[in-house]
Order: C-alpha cells, then structure tokens, then sequence
C-alpha cells in the first residue's frame, strides 16, 4: 500500500482509531522521509549544476535559465585560460597524489604494524592538519613562502625560484601537505584488520622481509592505498582555498572559476564540472565493483 | 641480536620520517613563521621589522577590535551552520547506521558524492537556486506567497548560514555514522525487553521547546529581528517559536523513542562532540560562502584574512587574525582531547 492512499483512508474513521493510524504512519514513515529528503537536499546543487551545464544564458553570467543549449558541451574549453587551468590541475592532482600517497602510506604502515614510543602523539599531529581551517593552513603556507624571499636567515640560505615566486612548485609541496593527513587515515582504516599470520606464514616459508612486503602485504593493502590515491587526487582538484594562497599567477580550474566569477561565468564552468563529477563517479563505481569482484576470496577485513 | 633489534625499532620512524618531515617543513614551520609576522611590523612593499625588534602585540589586540563585527559574524554564523548541520545530519546519520540495510554503501557514497564537485560550483549551485530569479523564491514568493515581493535571500546572513550548512553537512554525518554504527545493539534490546517503549509526551516537550528555541537563535542569529532594537516585532518571534514548536513536537514525538534518549543517544554523545568540532572549525574559517552568498555586511574573519593577505599584503594583522583562529582551534581539540580522549576524533589509535 502506497503511503498517499495509507493517509487518505485516515479520513472517516473514528476519532481514536485515527489518531492511532496516524502515529503508525509517523513512526513508519517519518524517519524515512527524512532521509530521503535530506539525500535529496545533499544532491540538489549537483544536479543544479548539471542542468545548467546544458543552459544557454542571456548575459554574462549563468546564473538564470534561459533555453536549452548543447553549446558548451560542443566548446568545453572555449574560453581564454580555461584548458591551461584545466591542465595544471590535472598536473598538480596527479603529481601530488604520488607523493602523497607514498609518504601517507609509509606513515600509516608505521603507525599500524609497529608499536613506538609517540604512537598517540604522532596520530594526534596526523590529525591536527585536517582539523585545521583550510584559510589557516593556506595563509600560514604564503607567509612562508613570501619569508624565503624576504627574511633572514631564510632569504641566504634558500635560494630564489624554488618557493617564490609562487607557481607550480608552491601548488604542489600545499597539496601533498594537505594531502598527506587524509592518505594516512584512510590506509591506516583499510589495514587495521591485517593478519598479521600471513606475512609470518610468508617468512616462515624463507621469503626474506623484502619479498614478503611485495609479495604478501603490499597485495593486501593495495585497496586501502587506491582508496587513498582517489581521495588525495580529488581532494586535491577540487581544492580552492589553499590553492589560492600559493598558487601566484598560475591557474588551476578552481582559481581560475574564482577569478572569471567577477566578470562573467559561462556556462563551461558547469561542463567542467560536470565532467569532473562523473570521472569522479565513475571511478569510484569502478573501483567498488573490481574490488568486490576480486576481493570476495582476500582475507582482509575491509571496516 | 642486540643490534638487529635495535635497528628494527628504528624502522617506524624511519617509514615515518619522509612524511613527517613534509609536515614539518609546510606545516608547523610555516605557521611559526605566521607567528612571527602577526607580531611584527610592516608591509610586503615597505618590508617587515620582525622580532626581536618589534614585539607588535597590537596586531592581535587590535585585530579583534578592528574586525569584531566579522569574528562576530564568524561565530554567529558558523555556531548556526554547525547547529543546523546537527539537526539535519543526526536523523541520516542514525537511518543509514540502524535501518540502512542493503542500500547503507549506497546512501553514505550519497552523502560524499558532493564532494565530487568542486566547492566553488557547489556554492554557484546555492547562487542560482537562491538568487532572486531563482526556483525557490519562485515557489515560495510567486507560487506560495508566504513571503512578500521584495523579500530577497541572496546577500542576507540566511543565504551565508546556509551554504555553510549545505557545505559542511558531510563533516558531520560521517563521525555521527561511525559513532552511532558501534552502538551495540543488544543494549538497545535489552532497553526494550525492559519496557522501553515510544517516548510520545517527553520527546514533543522535549522537542516543542528545542524547536522553538532554534526558531529563536535563528531569528535572532540570522538579523531578522533584534533583541533590544526597534524592529523587535512580538508577533514575527512568536509565530516564529510555534511554528518551530510544532514541529520539533511532531518529530521529537514520533523519531526519539525512550531507548534512544536513554541507550543511543548517549552512547553517540562523544562521536557528537567530534563531529561538531569537525563542522565548527572548517565554518568558522570560511569566506567563499560569505563572499558569493554574502554583502559586504555578511563577512567572516575569513574574508578579512584573505583580503589582508591576498590583496593589501597587509601581513602582520591578517597573520595575526589567522592565528586568533589557530589558537582557537588547538584550545577546543585539547580541551576535547582533554575530556575524550583522541580516539573518536583521530580514528582509533592502532
């Protein structure tokens, strides 16, 4: 029975009897609703920006609907800097994920399967970057990248060009950095219910702890780094914030939305972030279905 | 022997080391370095006269005085967004950990799907939906008419508060989840089995006031309407406070059951405090909410520092304000740390 017709038959029935249906159709449905209303609320700007994608607007500024248009699909770059923005961020994500992921994972592997003095402190410093507002760590990231060319002792010691003046480089060392936080947390999740046995299993039978690593852990933490590796890299193409700290007079897509939104915003920026969204989509449906489809057999307790 | 062990405890600091160090260099140095500008002198253009020369400790005094208007704002509105994002996210956060079922990998991949988009496009998204032209006002201006015809979102602390909402809602659900899901059923069970039952007058008192409360804070919080001015208009609070009533009645009524506010709800209580600090910190931090969304009366402490650092180059007290945030935030973690203990915030300690 359909929820419309459960609360039309309330009508008619004696005053009791009805107040009593109507408290079970709350207690049935009212959580549900909720839920869905809320799922809808988290999804409504996405689809907003979908629809507008497809907009044809009459000024300069896509922000009201005017006809149906599949111009911006057919130019998707068409607009001056947009494929250069497009391509550093592309650039700066994927560099940036390497080293991230690289060094997140290495802390995690640490922090997971060794026992250390300054275990707790050391989660605790992981942490304080991701609780740390992004306006924060991106100012705190400019002033020192503007000191190496302006104060001692740095001024003498580091030479010009690699901190300052800001571009790439800069773009890169921010994103790592506040990538490295995230890839920690999520390996470290992914291998908490490592069996230990196996790689002992491994080290009884003669392989030496080198060949034990690739041949026996490094299979079995690989979903937890791809995980990581996903974050990290949209994370890191979608950040804006930070970015516009460090990133001096380069371009990466969001920099470039923020700059344009002053004259105009056309309706490329809603391709492009469309685009993005599906790869983004995508890519992780692709990832949940090869990893059910060859994880059923994989003894690691993925929580 | 000895030294083969020796060498094997070296080896965590040793996979740690890079990583560390990384943070090291562009996070701690870097904010000490902010540290030393908030208390010196100067501009980029004029140079900066830095400790030990100057002590510039009228940076933070005068910063906060200066700009109390935007750390008000600041406070104000990201106290409203993480309340808001508390009201919103506890009843999905509880559906997908207790009644999730099959479809729960599908619902939380719902809730970070917008992370998929980019934050800016995102807030665009709230620009167009919001905007005087837009599908809401339409509805509720030119379909419903509940509000009059030069009512306006866009440019209000209304819109402000709900972008940061809309913006830090995930940062929210997630710890809730994590939390409410290690809740162990059987104690929930057993609740029952002792005649825990619903919990229908309480939970619509309970609910009636806390709605109306909220109605209140947010009448007040979002400036329409004042609490000693002229505009304080008797008739706005009060429909305001029913209306609020009512509903946090009929939820409070019909969602929280007597084994909930008795076993769940407090059991979930520490995952509470973690995703509220969550939500707070990033809120309170923001500016590309109030700058879209916002007028010029709407700014953050954000906007402040941004402006300061971006475009006057006006270091020392946008460091300084920078900082006042900082310590902020490293006071609530240690104060949480203090109470808690670091778990629920870090992700467990193994």
């Amino acid at each position: 029975m359909t929820a419309a017709s459960r609360l039309g038959r309330l009508r008619g029935m004696p005053r009791d009897e009805r107040s009593n249906r109507l408290a079970a159709f709350l207690d049935r449905w009212l959580l549900k609703v909720l839920t869905a209303a809320t799922i809808v609320y988290l999804m409504l700007p996405v689809l907003v920006m979908i629809i507008f994608s497809f907009n044809k607007p009459e000024g300069k500024f896509n922000f009201v609907w005017a006809e149906f248009s599949i111009d911006a699909w057919l130019n998707p770059l068409n607009r001056p800097g947009l494929a250069d923005a497009l391509a550093t961020s592309i650039l700066v994500a994927a560099i940036a994920t390497v080293i991230a992921t690289i060094l997140g994972t290495l802390i995690a592997l640490a922090l997971v399967r060794y026992s250390f003095r300054g275990k707790n402190g050391t989660n605790l410093f992981i942490f304080i970057p991701m609780a740390t507002p992004e306006i924060v760590l991106g100012a705190s990231l400019l002033s020192i990248f503007v000191a190496t060319a302006t104060q001692e002792p740095f001024k003498s010691i580091i030479p010009p060009g690699i901190f300052f003046p800001l571009g790439l480089n800069t773009i890169i060392i921010a994103h790592v950095m506040f990538n490295i936080s995230y890839v920690v947390v999520t390996v470290k999740a992914r291998i908490q219910g490592f069996d230990r046995n196996l790689e002992e299993a491994a080290m009884d039978l003669g392989a030496n702890e080198w060949v034990t690593f690739w041949k026996v852990t490094f299979p079995l933490i690989r979903p937890g780094i791809i995980a990581a590796a996903l974050l990290a890299f949209s994370l890191s193409i979608d950040d804006f914030i930070i970015t516009n700290f460090t990133s001096g007079l380069v371009n990466t897509f969001p920099v470039w939305v923020w700059g344009t939104i002053r004259n105009n915003l056309p309706p490329q920026v809603h391709v492009i972030g469309t685009a993005i969204f599906l790869i983004a989509v995508g890519a992780v449906a692709f990832g949940t279905w090869f990893q059910s489809r060859s994880g059923k057999a994989a003894p690691i307790r993925v929580r | 022997m000895r030294k083969t062990l020796r060498s094997r405890r070296a080896i965590p600091y040793l996979l740690m080391a890079p990583g560390l160090l990384w943070l090291l260099l562009f996070f701690v140095v870097p904010n000490l370095q902010m540290l030393l500008f908030s208390l010196s002198e100067g501009t980029l253009r004029t140079g900066f006269t830095t400790p030990p020369q100057v002590w510039d400790w009228q940076n933070f005094t005068g910063g906060i005085d200066q700009f109390s208007n935007n750390f008000r704002n600041s406070i104000v509105y990201g106290g409203l967004a993480t309340i808001l994002c508390f009201l919103i996210g506890y009843p999905l956060a509880y559906s997908i950990a207790f009644k999730g079922g099959r479809w729960k990998s599908l619902l939380l991949f719902m809730v970070i799907a917008p992370f998929f988009t980019s934050f800016l496009i995102r807030t665009i998204s709230w620009k167009i939906i919001l905007g005087n032209d837009g599908p809401l006002l339409a509805l509720v201006r030119d379909v419903l008419h509940v509000v009059p015809a030069n009512f306006s979102i866009l440019g209000t602390p209304l819109a402000v508060v709900g972008g940061l909402t809309y913006q830090f809602l995930p940062f929210m659900v997630l710890p809730l989840y994590i939390s409410i899901d290690k809740v162990d059923r059987r104690l929930i069970e057993a609740a029952q089995d002792l005649y825990a039952g619903p919990w229908r007058r309480g939970g619509a008192i309970v609910g009636g006031i806390a709605g109306a409360l909220l109605l209140i804070a947010l009448q007040l919080g979002l400036g329409y309407t004042s609490a000693t001015g002229e505009d304080a208009t008797i008739t706005g609070i009060l429909v305001g406070m029913v209306i609020g009533a009512v509903v946090g009645g009929v939820i409070g009524g019909y969602l929280v059951s007597q084994s909930f506010i008795r076993v769940t709800f407090p059991l979930s209580l520490p995952g509470v405090f973690a995703a509220s600090i969550l939500t707070f910190i990033p809120a309170i931090g923001d500016y590309v909410n109030a700058q879209l969304l916002g007028s010029p009366t709407t700014q953050m402490v954000g906007n402040v520092i941004q402006g300061r650092f971006l475009a006057q180059n006006d270091y020392p007290i946008a460091a300084a304000l920078a900082f006042i945030l900082m310590a902020g935030i490293l006071l609530s973690i240690a104060l949480y740390a203090r109470l808690l203990g670091t778990d629920e915030l870090t992700g467990g300690t193994a």
